[in-house]
């Protein structure tokens, strides 16, 4: 590959694209924000001429068109962020819409007022859409740049590229929308591309399952959602969120209302099915099926914080019901630990980091739910950095060793392999939430707002903390330290990744690294208030912010040493306890079994129902009716063709005979016989005479003298 | 005196024995001949009429009768000939190919 | 009264001879018996004054059509047709028409006597004199179409007769 060329070109155009980007700010009139819908659509058009014609283009095409896609999107989102950033903080909202989508009309709400129904394709940005754009489009850029390597000598390139740009397209529509219709239009989308994703190796029987999984679970998420919508139109009257934020501050509703309680919990739900939060977390550890660049993607950076970004945009209804606030604490801060107890234990490297995505967003959830939004989604930006580099770095290290992904088969790789051991281990400190690096500065926020609402809260996440490090820093030792524990075939091929698949993990190695930093000084809080502002923050009681700060890194620092204890000085040491501890080692090494008991309780019940009523089907139906239909048909047909044979025929025939039997006295006329003709004449003579005789008045009466 | 109801009873007499012999004979020659009887018993009506009415013209008529009778005697025969040479008869009953 | 011999004379030698005609096995002796039959016509024809035709009997049926027949009679082999059957087997039936024939006829005769001219209103004899004049000037004068149309059908006869008869090579 022409590394050097490819790198110079690609710089020098990216050069040029910002002198030209800043040269057009410095005239004033704002280019990228009114055009912010066209955000969505490049990665729609590139993923149309994929899906419609991909299969006849090269590589290179595929790359060219879905790589460009995206990178044109970063680039009109970030010319929308910089011009956003450049408005004063009162102005920073641009909200408009493309058409009228569903305008149903108007209609009650509960409490009797008449509003007029309307939903609108529309386009709102402001701060936390910002935020969110940067991290969907940057991220997703750079995953999309890693995949032209990762993905290079895999069949359906094309494909893969195209439910990539779909999901792109998906995730910046729910990001973008300026109401909950069309960010559920989103949230579905983005749902279908992980099924697509998950099960992009189809031929795979668990690959293909695990997509099923994903999307049912999902959607058990989604009816709660979709019933949290409709309640919501029904209380509010309205889905657009400056308009229903505009209804709650004005007063309407008293704190602990039960409408909005019930419509926060109800759209909780449907976040836990997309956050994967318990009880629906079940599908992110099997999407690991799925190829490593899209569980970088949609698996840590982008889709499964999708909840926790409805969850701040609506943060509104939530600061209405500090009940439904509680409950997102508790089932964040149990989620976290509970996932946590289960990364400690996982051999398979993907499935140590899908634990802990579900153990972070966890931590973003806990953060929602003690009020502070901006620090979940300050979270949620540093996350996107390391655990987007994690995955990306774990992809490499399962490229250089031949597709092994069991952590016991690996071992003594930093040497072989520097940079991508440099780069997971920036986020592996980023993670363990190591000062300077950016999980620090995130993590810490959420535990100073967790310790003030509830010091029990505090303490769930304190240990998670703590486990975080720990397991964390197991994976960095079991692959790259130690004794090689590499298969010998294996061994010979150890490279490092091409410069596309390395470029990528610098720039989000340094990103994790200096992150954090917007957050110093509470800018990050500050930019993001004009849409958490509704939030009451947690009434500001005494923090010992810095003993809290000491406590975290003490905390990690413990977790870091009993890990370097555990897998590089004794390294015999983890078997004895597995072995001593022995059942509820396996307990936990067998996800307490909650597939299994899922299985059980649900799946199973379902498939009966389903047998059941494949059996009504084919016995009434198919048999009564289907069937039933068919024999009378031929019963019908039986009657026709004897009604056919006998009586159609029959008459037909019938007209045949009566002919030939009348035609038998004709027919022996015909004797052939001069004599019987000439006698014939005769008889005809005689009767013409009588007629004759008979109109001229010859009667028989006359003969009488 | 003879008046004109005898020759019409002449003449329906042999016209009479002319129809049976053309009906019931099986030689066709003899047909043939019972169809000459026939035509004289017309002739001698005509005559007699031409006679008790005082016009010659039904002796004009009989003469063209003669001549058709001479001309379908020749045909005839010719006939009756021709068949002879393929079947051998002149039994009209034998002469019957157009029978179904 | 002498009239009424010859009348009684020739009509019973007619009608006797034609029965003759009828009944006879041997087609001979048919063939004689008409050709008695036809002397006899002639001489009725004569007694009703039309001495052409009395003529023209004889020469033409007596002379020319007879001894056709009897030509024909000589050239197909009669042997075989002596011994078989000569009436039809329902016989019967054309006899039962000529009796209902008769019978009809008889019966409009006899209801239309009284139209028909006796010898008391005819005209005399001598207007049929001079007889072969009258019909002479009657065929080619007035009936001068059917007089040809008569020679046609003769030519064509003769052709028809030839062609039936002719013997094919």
């Amino acid at each position: 590959m022409p590394i050097q060329r490819n790198v110079v070109l690609n710089t020098v155009i990216l050069i040029m694209m910002l002198l030209v980007t800043a040269g057009i700010e410095m005239k004033g009139t704002e280019m990228f924000l009114p055009h912010i819908w066209l955000v969505p659509l490049f990665p729609l058009a590139a993923s149309a001429v994929m899906l419609l014609f991909g299969r006849k283009l090269s590589n290179a095409a595929v790359s060219g068109f879905c790589v460009g896609s995206v990178f044109l999107s970063m680039w009109f989102g970030f010319g929308a962020i910089f011009e956003l950033i450049a408005r004063p903080a009162a102005h920073r909202v641009v909200e408009f819409a493309l058409f009228n989508w569903i305008p149903a009309g108007p209609m009650h709400t509960t409490s009797g007022h008449l509003v007029n129904f309307n939903a609108q394709w529309g386009f709102l940005f402001d701060p936390l859409t910002a935020v969110m754009v940067g991290i969907v489009t940057g991220v997703g850029f750079l995953i999309h740049v890693y995949s032209t390597g990762y993905m290079a000598h895999e069949g359906g390139y094309y494909r893969f590229f195209g439910y990539l740009n779909l999901f792109m397209f998906s995730m910046l529509t729910l990001v973008l929308a300026n109401n909950i219709l069309l960010m559920f239009v989103g949230w579905e989308g983005v749902g279908l591309c992980s099924y697509l994703l998950i099960g992009f190796y189809f031929l795979k029987k668990s690959a293909a399952d695990a997509g099923k999984k994903a999307f049912i679970v999902n959607r058990i998420g989604d009816a709660g959602f979709l019933l949290g919508i409709f309640l919501l139109v029904g209380t509010l009257g309205t889905l657009n969120f400056s308009e229903f934020r505009g209804a709650i501050l004005a007063g309407h509703f008293a704190v602990g209302d039960a409408a909005l309680t019930a419509i926060a919990l109800l759209l909780f739900v449907g976040a836990t099915g997309k956050s994967a939060q318990i009880p629906l977390y079940v599908w992110l550890p099997d999407a690991m099926e799925g190829p490593t660049p899209v569980s970088a993607l949609i698996h840590a950076a982008t889709m499964v914080t999708a909840g926790v970004y409805m969850l701040v945009r609506t943060n509104a209804i939530f600061a209405m019901a500090p009940r439904a606030l509680a409950v997102v604490a508790v089932v964040g801060a149990v989620t976290a630990i509970f996932a946590a107890t289960m990364g400690v234990l996982q051999n398979d490297i993907k499935r140590v980091l899908a634990y802990s995505t579900i153990s972070q967003l966890g931590y973003m959830f806990l953060a929602c739910g003690v009020g502070a939004f901006s620090a979940g989604i300050f979270h949620l930006l540093t996350h996107a950095f390391f655990k987007g580099l994690l995955f990306l770095g774990a992809g490499s290290v399962i490229h250089a060793v031949s597709g092994e992904q069991d952590m016991q088969k690996m071992g003594a790789l930093s040497g072989k392999i520097r940079t991508t051991y440099l780069t997971m281990l920036a986020a592996t400190l980023a993670i363990a939430g190591i000062p300077p690096l950016a999980g620090f500065f995130s993590k810490d926020e959420i535990l100073a707002h967790a310790f003030r609402a509830n010091h029990a809260l505090w303490l769930v996440g304190w240990i998670t903390a703590g486990m975080t490090a720990f397991y964390m820093f197991r994976l960095l030792f079991l692959t790259f330290k130690g004794a090689s524990r590499v298969a010998p075939e294996v061994e010979r091929h150890i490279h490092e990744s091409p410069s596309n698949m390395t470029v990528p993990l610098i720039i989000l190695a340094v990103l994790s690294i200096v992150g954090g930093w917007i957050g110093i000084g509470g800018r990050f809080e500050r930019f993001l208030e004009p849409v958490t502002q509704a939030a009451p923050a947690s009434t500001a009681g005494e923090t010992p912010e810095a003993a809290l700060m000491i406590a975290s890194v003490a905390i990690a620092l413990a977790g870091i040493g009993l890990a370097w204890f555990l897998y590089i000085k004794r390294t015999e040491l983890p078997d004895k306890i597995a072995a001593s501890f022995g059942g509820l080692y396996r307990l936990v090494y067998n996800k307490y079994y909650v597939d299994q008991i899922y299985d059980a309780l649900f799946v199973n019940r379902a498939k009966d129902l389903g047998l059941t009523l494949g059996a009504f089907d084919r016995t009434f139906i198919d048999g009564l009716g289907v069937d039933g239909a068919g024999w009378l048909t031929r019963a019908t047909s039986v009657i026709s063709i004897y009604w056919d044979k006998w009586i159609i025929d029959g008459s037909v025939n019938l007209i045949a005979n009566v002919v030939r039997v009348l035609s038998i006295p004709v027919r022996w006329l015909q004797t052939g016989r001069v004599s019987s003709y000439a006698g014939f004449i005769v008889l005809g003579v005689l009767a013409l005479i009588g007629f004759y005789l008979h109109a001229a008045g010859y009667t028989l009466a006359n003969l009488r003298p | 005196m003879i008046g004109t109801g005898h020759y019409l009873f002449l003449s329906l007499a042999l016209f009479l024995i002319g129809v049976v012999g053309v009906v019931t004979r099986r030689n066709v020659i003899i047909i043939l001949m019972s169809i000459e009887l026939i035509l004289n018993a017309v002739n001698i009506n005509l005559v007699a009429f031409s006679r008790l009415v005082g016009s010659v013209e039904g002796h004009v008529f009989a003469i063209f009768i003669i001549t058709d009778a001479a001309a379908e005697a020749a045909v005839g025969l010719g006939i009756i000939i021709a068949f002879f040479r393929n079947r051998e008869t002149v039994l009209a009953d034998e002469m019957d190919l157009l029978k179904w | 009264m002498l009239d009424r011999i010859v009348f009684d004379l020739f009509a019973g030698l007619a009608i006797l001879s034609a029965i003759l005609v009828v009944t006879r096995r041997n087609v001979i002796h048919s063939a004689i018996f008409l050709i008695t039959a036809l002397l006899a016509t002639a001489g009725i024809f004569l007694q009703l004054h039309a001495e052409f035709l009395f003529i023209v009997q004889i020469i033409l049926y007596v002379g020319g059509i007879m001894v056709l027949f009897v030509f024909v009679i000589m050239l197909v082999n009669l042997d075989v047709a002596l011994h078989q059957m000569q009436f039809r087997r329902q016989w019967w039936v054309g006899l039962l028409l000529a009796i209902a024939l008769g019978a009809e006829a008889t019966a409009a005769i006899y209801i239309g006597r009284l139209g028909l001219p006796g010898p008391e209103t005819a005209p005399p004899a001598s207007v049929l004199e001079p007889n072969t004049e009258l019909v002479g000037h009657a065929l080619f004068t007035g009936y001068m179409l059917p007089f040809e149309i008569a020679s046609v059908l003769l030519l064509v006869a003769m052709i028809g007769a030839v062609v039936m008869a002719k013997r094919r090579t």
